[in-house]
Formats: C-alpha cells, structure tokens, sequence
C-alpha cells in the first residue's frame, strides 16, 4: 500500500512539473505529426495505400516521438542532482519506478488522444464504432512502450549522448511490441473490423513480461 | 595459462581441418552444387553465437546477483564474440541465399529476428562505451542485456506469428531431414571446430577485458586521490598504487 501511495505522490509531482510549461507534450505531439506528414510526402499513398499502411505509420510516429518524450524522465532529474534525494526517499524503488512509468503513461496517451484523430482525418480512416477497442489496443502497445522506455531512460540518464541513446536501446527491443500493435490496429482499420486476440495476447503477454522484469531489476536499477 | 599455446594450435589445426573437410571431402549437393558449402560454417557460426549469448545471458544474471566484476568481463566478452558470431551468420547467410533462393535477404523469421539480435547487442556495446562509471556501466548494461535476453524469445514468436499470417514467396528448404552421413560428419567436425574458436576468443577476451578493469580501476582511484588533494595526481601518489591494485 505505501509503495502505491509513494508512487502516486511521485505521479503527482511528475504531472505537476509537466503541466506547468506543457513542453513536453506539445513536443511530443507536433514530433509525431512531422512523421504523419513526412510519410505522405515521402510514399504519397493513395486512400487504399493509406489504410494499408496508417497502422504501421501510426505506431512508428507513436514508437519515435515515446523514445523522445522519455529521455528526460530521468535525465531531468540527473542533471538536477535530484535523483538523489528520490531514492533517499524511504520508499521501495519500485516506487518511483512505478510513479515515472504511470505519468510517462498518462503523457503518451494524451499525446495519442490528440493525434489519433488527426491521422484519422488525414488518412480517411473511420473511427466509428471501434473506438472503445482501439483504446485498448492503444492502452495496451503504449503501456509496453513507456515501461521498456521508463526503464531504458533510467539507464541511458547516466550515459553520455543519452538522447541519441535511448532510441537505440529502446526501438530494436521494441519489434515485437511494434508488430503485435500494428497488426491489432490493422485488424481494427479493415473493412470488417475485429479485435485480433492472438495479437492482443500478445500485447498483454509483453506488457507481463517487461512489467515483471522491471519490477524484479528496479532495486539494481535506482542503486547508487 | 600455460595451455594457452598448444591449445590455440590444436583449435587452428582443427579450423583448417574443417575448412579442408567442408570444401573436398564434403560431397556436391544435388541441387545447390558449390554454394551450398557455405552451409558448413553458416550453421556453426550460429551455434557459437547462441552458445556465446547464453554465455552473456547467465553472466549479466550473475553479476547483479554477486557483483564480482568477472562476470561483468565474462557478459562483455560475451556479447563481443556473439557479435562476431552473428555478424559472420548475417553475412554468409545472403551470400549462400542469393544464388539459391534468388534474393539476399527476406523478412523471414529466423532472419528478422538474428538481425534485432544483431541490434540489440551492438546496442549493449555503445551502452558500455557511452557509461563512464565502471560499476553503473556493469550493472546498468546487465540490466540492458537482461532485458534483450527476454525480448529475443518475444522477437522470435512474434516473427512466427506474423509469416504465418502473411505467407511468403520464400520458404526456407527444410532439408536437415535427409543429410547425407558424410556431411553430417562434416558438418559435426566444422560446429565443434567453430565452437573451439569462439571459446578461445572469449577466454581471450575475457582475460584482456579483467586486465583492463583492474588498469581502468588503478586509473580510477589515481585521479580520485588527485582530485582530493588538488595536486598532480599522477605524481603525488605513486606509492600509493600498490594499495589501490589489490
């Protein structure tokens, strides 16, 4: 219970501290609108092409601008020397793990909740009657998203280059995650949109696996 | 390491002993002629790079759980002659794929899925080289190499999956059910000889990378001191090395 409540004061402190200059999100958003935008200038699909391959465009735009918006996660709080006074903080590592992944989470989906509209209407792809599953399917590859990244931001924080760093630690890991989530949205775009339970299975199986993972390294992660 | 020498010949004998056996003694295969000779080191450089992975997988595992720096040299090590391993798989893989199949490369499974590993690791490799501190760059990168060991699995399934779905016009041969028993000897002598030299790399290796820890640590406690005291440290502190070493 204290290693939920302890998480959330760090939510708190971690949405607080975005709301205040919003940078991160108008960042995030206008990154992933350039990759929409740049994709039909270098493809230039017709309306057919484009349903064929806005699933796999969304997610590349969601997968570039989530290895972008997680670098300061962590690398705010080295450069402020405050990543000291968090883990002296009597509170399981987890913790703040745990915190940092959940707003990392919320920021995502925001972005998301902007821009899937956007490709929408750029991309004449109807939304109508599967957005409850495509939020979901959104929840799902986004929460795999921000906890590799969380983690791997955590670790690149302390690395020279970390900007360039984290995309390379956290995309190649990420083509599971990027094929399980581009086929459960490609099979919510065709004409007979159905939920893809083997890829959503799989969806949630990362999601396990990497959760786990992180919550079993996080002591050796935020050690001094 | 006295073994060193003769060991080391006994592996080189054994490498010109396969490459021998696998160009003349090996017999023609029926349908890909020459080229399929490429197959007697494709095979093995895989095998020694999985073997060399599992290697890194056990010893990232071992060094958060013991924090002896040896294992940190052995997952180092490790993951340098895996991707040395993998490169030489990534490489004759095409090269025996394009006469044969007529392309050099396909999205298959097993392809996509040693080129994320590729990927991976060589991420593991600029991770190190980018931390600065010599405890954060060992257990952060086994935590990385953690990470990727359980990704690979996923990378795999996922592959699986997804061909199954989308069936190409490739499909690789499944000929290892018919080999002929002069290659399968052939092939044997080529994994074990394959194997013994990325054994003697890796031990190599990881003798070289525990002296440059024990350099890199001497180094470290050198300047540390100069910092405290503000003078040269290189100078000042010189009777203090044997101290600092052991």
């Amino acid at each position: 219970m204290t290693t939920v409540r302890a998480a959330g004061t760090i939510l708190a402190k971690e949405l607080r501290l975005e709301f205040r200059t919003r940078e991160l999100l108008t960042a995030t958003v206008i990154f992933a609108l350039v990759v929409v935008v740049l994709f039909s200038f270098a493809f230039d699909p017709t309306p057919a092409e484009s349903r064929r391959y806005g699933p796999g465009l969304l997610w590349i735009a969601f997968l570039f601008a989530g290895s972008l918006m997680l670098n300061p996660s962590f690398s705010r709080e080295q450069s402020n020397e405050t990543l000291d006074a968090l883990r002296m903080a009597p509170v399981a590592s987890f913790a703040i793990l745990l915190g940092k992944i959940l707003a990392n989470f919320i920021f995502m989906s925001l972005a998301e909740i902007l821009l899937v509209p956007i490709f929408a209407v750029l991309y004449n792809v109807s939304l109508a009657g599967i957005v409850g599953r495509l939020i979901f399917v959104l929840v799902l590859g986004t929460l795999g998203l921000t906890v590799t990244g969380t983690v791997f931001s955590a670790i690149s924080a302390h690395a020279r280059m970390r900007e360039l760093l984290l995309p390379l630690l956290l995309l190649p890991i990420l083509t599971p995650l990027l094929i399980a989530a581009v086929e459960s949205t490609a099979a919510l775009f065709a004409e007979q949109p159905t939920l893809d339970r083997t890829w959503v299975a799989f969806l949630a199986g990362f999601d396990i696996v990497f959760l786990t993972a992180s919550w079993l390294l996080c002591d050796y992660l935020m050690e001094d | 390491m006295k073994a060193r020498l003769p060991l080391t010949i006994l592996t080189a004998l054994l490498i010109f002993a396969a490459g021998y056996a696998a160009l003349f003694i090996a017999p023609e295969e029926k349908t890909m002629h020459a080229i399929q000779r490429i197959f007697y080191f494709h095979l093995p450089s895989w095998i020694a790079m999985f073997s060399a992975f599992s290697v890194v997988f056990y010893a990232n595992v071992a060094y958060l759980i013991t924090r002896k720096r040896k294992w940190d040299a052995l997952g180092v090590s490790g993951v340098e002659v895996g991707v040395i391993c993998c490169t030489i798989g990534l490489m004759t893989g095409p090269l025996w794929a394009r006469p044969v199949w007529g392309i050099w490369w396909t999205w298959d499974a097993r392809l996509t899925t040693t080129f994320i590993l590729w990927l991976l690791y060589i991420a593991y490799l600029l991770l190190r080289g980018l931390l600065e501190d010599p405890e954060k760059k060992a257990s952060l990168s086994a935590i990385f190499g953690i990470f990727a060991s359980l990704d690979i699995p996923l990378v795999y399934l996922s592959n699986r999956l997804w061909r199954t779905q989308h069936p190409q016009p490739v499909i690789l041969g499944g000929q290892g059910s018919g080999l002929d028993p002069t290659m399968g000897k052939v092939l044997l002598l080529c994994v074990i000889a394959v194997f013994c030299v990325m054994i003697l790399v890796l031990v190599d290796r990881y003798r070289l990378e525990l002296l440059r820890n024990e350099c890199d640590e001497l180094r470290f406690a050198i300047e540390s001191r100069g910092a405290e005291s503000g003078s040269n440290p290189l100078r000042a502190n010189e009777p203090a090395l044997g101290k600092a070493g052991r």
